[in-house]
């Protein structure tokens, strides 16, 4: 996958997180990448992406993220460029 | 807040961590669905009409008014190959120059609004710029449909009939004009 790659060639230096798009999403999606949404919940239960889980920034600890498969792509969105 | 939340990830041990920078408002600005209790209820991009003439710009006014009269419509709108609007051209423009190219005679970058506006905020900037209709586009402005006051306020009309019999919203939703689905992509 072409993100994929690009990430891998991303990771020499170092683990930055990278920032992506749309179609990206969809196709990191597809792949099995865990979505999550980190506003508050009351964002969340309004309206989130399809497959999105929430875990709101002020709880994304470690006993938050136990869940999450950490062979799997994690993608992280808030309501836009905040 | 999805910045940060990559890097507590990052600190966290996750070494696959993306960030959608754009967020939620590009997705459902793009007309994709979503999940949740809000999920699905009435928009801009359910009620706008897909059947919108389209042309380009290397296009003679002639060939783009025949085109309309055979449709029947008095709007066309200027494309790309991507389906990115240019621009706006009215059946009174193309007979005033009918040699003329669509790019001489149109209206250049045309207001649009995005799906995911909400009936109440589409009816109040209708009615505040007093307009009959808008084009409708996804946060890439490329052309989703053409949106009429007429229909938002039929539908909000039904709505509100709906909810003092206390109806489900949904169920009056007529989704014949309905665009919800994804947009076709290319």
């Amino acid at each position: 996958m072409k993100v994929l790659a690009a990430f891998s060639n991303s990771k020499k230096g170092g683990s930055m997180p990278t920032d992506i798009g749309r179609d990206d999403v969809l196709k990191l999606v597809e792949g099995g990448a865990h979505l999550i949404e980190v506003l508050p919940s009351s964002h969340y239960e309004e309206e989130h992406l399809p497959g999105a889980i929430n875990i709101p920034l002020k709880k994304l600890d470690r006993e938050a993220t136990a869940q999450l498969e950490r062979d799997r792509p994690v993608i992280v969105y808030c309501h836009d460029y905040q | 807040l999805s910045a940060r939340a990559a890097w507590r990830l990052e600190s966290l041990g996750f070494d696959k961590v993306f960030r959608y920078t754009a967020g939620k408002a590009d997705w459902f600005a793009s007309g994709l669905p979503g999940e949740g209790n809000q999920a699905g209820s009435p928009h801009s991009g359910n009620l706008a009409r897909r059947d919108v003439s389209t042309c380009r710009l290397t296009e003679r006014a002639t060939e783009v008014e025949k085109r309309l009269e055979a449709e029947g419509k008095d709007i066309c709108v200027v494309v790309n190959d991507e389906r990115v609007v240019l621009g706006l051209i009215r059946k009174e423009a193309l007979a005033s120059d009918p040699q003329a190219t669509v790019e001489q005679v149109m209206e250049s970058g045309p207001t649009t609004i995005r799906p995911n506006w909400t009936l109440e905020e589409i009816v109040n900037h209708m009615r505040k710029q007093n307009l009959d209709s808008r084009l409708v586009t996804n946060s890439d402005g490329q052309l989703m449909g053409i949106l009429y006051r007429s229909d938002v306020e039929r539908r909000m009309d039904e709505l509100e009939a709906a909810s003092r019999k206390g109806v489900q919203k949904d169920s009056v939703f007529d989704d014949r004009n309905a665009i919800s689905e994804k947009q076709d992509r290319k």
